[in-house]
């Protein structure tokens, strides 16, 4: 009876038809065929694009660097094979829109030949910094899909004062399941990443430049002391397997979270896992949380034992149109075309391709388009999967209230959004949505609500930037006019002084002539 | 004599008020006013007369009086008209009103022949060069007032519209919905 009135662990959320259960029973296969060209873009990561070190015609070995990180948020970007490098060019991006993008483009030879790699016996004697380095020299970012460089998030987790460090084994978008495979086929190799994170984030020298003193941070030897994976009741086997691989480790716990979508929005999770509520416009860290995500923990135990960058990561293939749906190990760089070949997938049948889950991935307008960091997995769907978009009235059931994790009303903003009031929908929250497409996938009138909200966050930015831009206008526009005073003046001084001047000579000029 | 009282005594208050509404009026006398001060703040400011109005404080002017509508100005769009009508507290509704057409000026650099004159009219310093050789527009500076292609004399300074590039590439407005997958969003969170 008290359990009523207890505040809910998490907050809306939708349970779409899972459609897992073909692919997750199959192991990650590992025989794809090494594709001729690799196309490997500059940009994979949030931050600056990485700089390219290498030239045309050069060869290049499995792991060497081919592009260094830039600026403070960036990752770099490593060579998936080996072979020579034979174009840097622009080439269409994995994005909705296929505009181009700067990517390298490698012609493998075939021999898939490593660079000379670092391996370390025993990393926990490592600096925790040492860890970050290594992890941000790997170009490992988030494989949630995020794809926020990992390396900065270790740096977070040491200057901040966090407490708990999750990993994030949610994977709450229908059809993937590359992580669930991953815990169940890897799961000693994850709670290793785990345990490496987990010193990487330990606090050595105790300083600490973001908290005012006498907060909690600052002390020295402060660290993170523990671990939670959090696994969703779906994936028993990996549950199963994971908590097998943690037991020795007091520090790592696995949990079982309830099965719905968002669950793996950092903020839902933590809300879930902690009880804490992340404030608007605040980071998870400010909490004294930070999470990762299974995949990344993989990357992180690869990259310190064995000294190997990110090259590539586990793909789901799934949808109804392809024949072979399974899960699969790809080099960066991989088309999604010689992918899709190689899952058998029916051109014919294939009425959307999804890049990401089917609620927030992206559709991608052809399959000439290569893999990244951040893909976790390519859909190829029938029209039967696809949701029908004949719009009809709202009847204002509030499902799209009940169902949004950020707690908006999204019937609201959308009308505001129809009639192009972008402001009074950022007053009711706009900035908060997390475009789930919870809201969009519950509408019975079928109301393209996310889509709405999608269209006015790129709006409203672009307002900004117009906004930015007329500010800047009006200085320059005020500095020209400015100036063209100062020349004006100048002028009208300059022919001052030269009629005196003139006066003065035919006054000096009479009296010489009245001497005369 | 109760009337006569009255009608005194009101003509008394009327001309004593009457007067200090004079007084007050000449010595708390406002230049302008503020609205059309703020309103002209609000405007482009580039004078450009695409609102058929000589200017933007002239402009703002007849917004203040009502003689204009807050969708009045072609280069601001619905964001400045939106701004307006909370200023003026009108109520709006913009889905009618056409976004502008983002545009930036060009150089083509086959015809430039290096005359200066178009330097001479940008309002924002956009274009660099020098007597008798290529001038180029910064481009971040080019608010697209066109008074550059009326001077040019080889007709090489031309409007092009901005590229799309993934910078400033954004999602459209769900008019005519194409099928979606369940939700398609943009970034992954789990």
């Amino acid at each position: 009876m008290l359990s009523f009135f207890k505040k809910p662990r998490f907050r809306g959320g939708v349970h779409a038809e899972e459609h897992k259960t073909a692919t997750a029973a199959l192991p990650i296969a590992s025989n794809f065929p090494l594709p001729k060209k690799l196309y490997i873009p500059l940009q994979q990561h949030v931050g600056k694009p990485a700089e390219p070190l290498i030239m045309v015609g050069e060869k290049v070995l499995k792991g060497q660097l081919l592009a260094y990180s830039q600026g403070l948020i960036s990752a770099p970007v490593h060579a998936p094979s080996s072979g020579v490098i034979v174009d840097v060019n622009d080439y269409p991006a994995p994005h909705p829109s296929a505009l181009p993008i700067r990517m390298i483009v490698l012609e493998t030879d075939g021999k898939d030949e490593w660079v000379k790699t670092q391996t370390v016996d025993d990393p926990f004697q490592l600096n925790p910094e040492e860890i970050s380095l290594r992890v941000g020299a790997a170009g490992i970012v988030g494989l949630g899909g995020a794809t926020f460089p990992t390396a900065v998030k270790l740096n977070m987790g040491r200057e901040n004062h966090v407490d708990t460090l999750i990993i994030n084994g949610s994977e709450c978008e229908p059809y993937l399941c590359c992580d669930d495979r991953l815990m169940q086929e890897r799961a000693v190799e994850i709670i290793d990443g785990v345990r490496l994170m987990l010193h990487g984030m330990t606090n050595s020298s105790g300083t600490n430049l973001h908290l005012p003193e006498g907060g909690r941070a600052g002390q020295p030897g402060m660290k993170t002391e523990r671990a939670v994976v959090a696994i969703e009741d779906n994936k028993p086997l990996a549950f199963v397997a994971m908590l097998a691989a943690a037991e020795p480790y007091p520090t790592v716990s696995v949990i079982q979270i309830p099965t719905r979508y968002p669950m793996g929005w950092d903020r839902q999770l933590i809300g879930y896992v902690t009880g804490k509520e992340v404030p608007v416009g605040c980071r998870s860290s400010e909490v004294g949380v930070t999470i990762h995500n299974v995949g990344t923990a993989y990357a992180v135990h690869k990259a310190i034992r064995y000294g190997q960058p990110l090259l590539s990561r586990v793909v789901t293939v799934a949808g109804g149109a392809v024949k072979r749906p399974m899960n699969v190990e790809v080099p960066f760089g991989t088309l999604i075309s010689e992918l899709f070949e190689f899952c058998e997938v029916d051109k014919e049948q294939t009425a959307r391709i999804i890049m990401g889950g089917p609620m927030m991935g992206d559709s991608l307008p052809h399959v000439g388009l290569p893999t990244v960091k951040a893909t976790s997995g390519i859909l190829a769907l029938t029209q039967s999967e696809l949701k029908n978009t004949d719009e009809q009235p709202c009847i204002r059931c509030a499902s799209c209230v009940s169902v949004c994790p950020a707690g908006l009303r999204p019937l609201d903003m959308a009308n505001n959004i129809r009639i192009n009031q972008l402001d009074a929908a950022v007053d009711l929250g706009l900035k908060d949505c997390i475009s789930c497409g919870c809201c969009s996938y519950i509408c019975p009138s079928n109301i393209p609500l996310v889509q709405f909200f999608k269209y006015a966050s790129g709006e409203v930015m672009a307002r900004q930037q117009a906004q930015h831009k007329s500010e800047q206008t009006k200085r320059l526009i005020d500095a020209r006019n400015a100036r063209m005073e100062r020349i004006a003046r100048q002028q009208r001084e300059d022919e001052l002084v030269r009629i005196a001047a003139k006066a003065e000579r035919e006054r000096l000029k009479a009296e010489q002539e009245a001497l005369v | 004599m109760y009337v006569l009282s009255a009608i005194v005594s009101l003509t008394l208050l009327g001309l004593f008020l009457g007067l200090l509404l004079g007084i007050a009026g000449k010595y708390l006398k406002v230049e302008s006013s503020p609205i059309v001060d703020e309103l002209e703040a609000l405007l482009p400011g580039s004078q450009c007369g695409q609102c058929g109005f000589p200017g933007c404080r002239p402009a703002a002017e007849a917004l203040a009086d009502g003689n204009a509508p807050a969708t009045m100005c072609p280069p601001g769009g619905s964001a400045l008209a939106e701004q307006i009508a909370a200023l003026l507290g009108l109520d709006l509704d913009l889905s009618d009103v056409k976004e502008p057409e983002l545009l930036v000026a060009r150089v083509s650099e086959d015809t430039c022949t290096g005359c200066t004159r178009c330097f001479k009219v940008c309002p924002t310093d956009a274009i660099v060069g020098a007597p008798k050789q290529i001038h180029a527009v910064v481009a971040d500076a080019c608010i697209a007032c066109k008074k550059c292609v009326e001077v040019c004399p080889t007709e090489c300074l031309q409007m092009h519209p901005i590229e799309v590039t993934l910078r400033n590439w954004r999602w459209a407005k769900p008019l005519n919905v194409p099928v979606q997958a369940m939700g398609t969003g943009s970034n992954a969170i789990c």
